[in-house]
């Protein structure tokens, strides 16, 4: 792999983007307009609340689309180039949809020295993903290799989605996908 | 203690006394075992005779550089007509380390604690917990320890019922090593890219919003209560070796050994029997063959340099190596090392946020040299670049995330030259010829 291929998930074409971003529905009314303006009271600034906001995008919607990017952007006050440059800065806010299970597997050298090569081969192929960064012709799952997920004395790490599961072994692989339907 | 392991006789725990309870993480069970006498009693005092006795006690930051904490506070000028703040790191990210997520998931009342102490003393009335987006179970137990502290009115508007006010506030980052540097992390709590900035000026006089702040890791504040709690003096005497180090250290313990885990032992204990004694030596029929002491930034030590070490600031840098942020990664005699310096350069070019030429430029480039050799298309000469790269990405650049993908290459091709020529005149790793034989 180049290092220019490094890591994320691999985009969708063009033209699905577009669309999504056509089809916006606003995330912010209701509760989640409160939540919002509950967290504004908490910085100086409305730009401090952007990491948060694009966090209740994601949570909302699974991913954060151009729409919603733009719709942040208002709220804000900010335009919405500046929050697209946020966005692609952290490795953490999807930017095409993703599989209903997202697998992110640390491969960092702690994990890298205690096998973590094996668990991401095991994963790949017990998953139906073709190669990092795609999602299973099914949709269920997308995985990718991830950056020390901070876990290291108990490699290898990986999170499904929000779960963080430790001490994953290539045998404990067909179990614990097993269990995501 | 060498959670999930019990506590080895010869640690002295004192932040990871609770680790593994239960009971602890809870507001009422923190109460039962002595949470929160120390800020009542800190709430009490004068905010400049707090920051005396973080001080006198010699605490030093635990996140890496090793600063001393208490004048790192005395930089702050309360009552200057400023706002202030006070950052918690606990964007934990540096590979080995994983000490403040044991901190943050069982006693996350340690952790606020330390911060609305340090908050008051310093004078700031809100206090943001920048905590890594990977984190999701320690952010989980953070806020509701949050919101357990604010509905028994230990923060908020009148904390403690002492009129003063104390806001401590979760934040959570989105994936981005590099907002565990200090500006960095003002930069992204602003909702910014994760980029360095330029110093000066200093946090303590242009920080976060543009106000006087100060930034502390999560392990550095969780001994706060401790020290005021039983004085000074009484931290002061955990040492045995350099007067300058002082107190007890989380170290974290990964990659190829018997027993990995977090272990809290008294600044200046002897590495070796630390390696060997409580961490159980390396796996069964095998031999240490090198060992990063802290976190993946710092130089690799051969294991006769780790064997002579005494575990403390000073101690590690007459070792060739530095203390960090206390990451242990030990790799046996069935690792290549040529992979595993590969591996981490990689690391620091997908973690590169591409600010200065050298480090974006350089962290790649090395990264394909070494990916090269490994994979047997090395030559010659490509060390000598390797090592001319690494000098002009050291001290030359923002923030010192280059001088981190520099220091494991110098070391390792200083120390392990051998592999390197192996592999450029075999066409190949041997450890993989030998494994295929």
């Amino acid at each position: 792999m180049k290092v220019s291929e490094m890591g994320g998930v691999k985009a969708p074409s063009e033209a699905t983007q577009h669309a999504a971003a056509a089809d916006h529905e606003p995330v912010f009314t209701g509760d989640r307009r409160s939540r919002l303006d509950e967290l504004l009271s908490r910085y100086p600034t409305r730009m401090a609340a952007l990491l948060p906001a694009l966090w209740m995008v994601q949570e909302d919607r699974g991913w954060v689309s151009q729409g919603a990017m733009a719709e942040v952007a208002e709220l804000l006050g900010l335009t919405p180039a500046y929050v697209k440059g946020v966005v692609t800065f952290y490795t953490m806010y999807h930017q095409h949809p993703v599989g209903k299970y997202f697998i992110q597997v640390c491969t960092t050298s702690p994990c890298g020295a205690c096998g973590a090569e094996d668990v991401v081969a095991a994963i790949l192929r017990q998953s139906g993903c073709s190669q990092l960064g795609s999602t299973s012709p099914d949709g269920r799952f997308t995985v990718i290799e991830v950056e020390c997920l901070g876990a290291c004395g108990f490699a290898t790490p990986i999170m499904i989605n929000d779960e963080f599961v430790e001490s994953v072994t290539p045998e404990r692989v067909s179990s614990l996908l097993g269990k995501l339907r | 203690m060498g959670f999930p392991y019990p506590s080895h006789r010869r640690e002295t725990p004192v932040l990871s006394q609770h680790f593994g309870d239960a009971e602890a993480r809870a507001l009422d069970g923190w109460k039962k075992r002595g949470g929160y006498r120390a800020l009542e009693q800190a709430l009490g005092m004068e905010p400049a005779a707090i920051v005396a006795t973080i001080k006198e006690s010699g605490l030093r930051g635990r996140g890496g550089a090793g600063f001393p904490t208490g004048m790192k506070w005395g930089f702050m000028k309360p009552g200057d007509g400023k706002p202030h703040y006070l950052c918690v790191n606990a964007d934990e990210s540096e590979p080995g380390t994983f000490k403040d997520r044991e901190i943050m998931r069982w006693t996350p009342h340690a952790l606020i604690e330390g911060t609305a102490i340090g908050a008051y003393a310093i004078g700031a009335e809100i206090a943001y917990i920048y905590i890594r987006g990977e984190f999701t179970e320690p952010i989980r137990v953070m806020d509701q320890a949050v919101r357990d502290a604010y509905a028994a009115g230990i923060l908020g508007a009148n904390a403690m019922g002492t009129g003063k006010r104390v806001d401590v506030h979760i934040h959570k980052g989105a994936g981005a090593y590099i907002c565990g540097e200090e500006t960095a992390l003002m930069n992204s709590l602003e909702g910014r890219r994760g980029n360095p900035r330029i110093k000066p000026p200093f946090p303590a006089v242009a920080g976060l919003f543009g106000k006087p702040t100060t930034i502390n890791n999560v392990e550095t504040l969780a001994a706060v209560p401790h020290i005021l709690t039983n004085g000074a003096e009484w931290y002061k005497k955990f040492c045995l070796s350099n007067p300058k180090s002082t107190g007890t250290k989380l170290f974290s313990v990964c990659g190829n050994i018997a027993r990995p885990g977090n272990y809290e032992v008294v600044l200046g204990f002897p590495f070796k029997d630390f390696l060997y004694d409580l961490c159980g030596g390396p796996p069964p029929g095998r031999t240490f063959k090198a060992c990063i002491p802290g976190g993946s930034s710092v130089p690799i030590q051969s294991m006769a340099e780790a064997e002579a070490t005494l575990m403390d600031y000073e101690g590690f840098v007459a070792q060739g190596s530095m203390l960090g942020s206390g990451g242990v990664i030990l790799f046996d005699d069935s690792q290549c090392m040529v992979k595993h310096i590969g591996r981490l350069a990689r690391f620091y070019a997908h973690e590169s946020c591409a600010q200065c030429t050298q480090c974006r430029e350089g962290t790649a480039w090395v990264t394909r040299i070494l990916e090269r050799i490994e994979g047997g298309g090395g030559t010659i000469g490509d060390l000598d670049v390797l090592l001319e790269l690494s000098e002009n990405m050291t001290g030359k650049t923002i923030c010192v995330l280059s001088d981190s993908c520099a220091a494991p290459i110098v070391s390792g091709i200083q120390k392990f030259r051998d592999e390197f020529m192996a592999h450029i005149t075999g066409k190949g790793c041997p450890l993989r010829a030998s494994a295929a034989a």
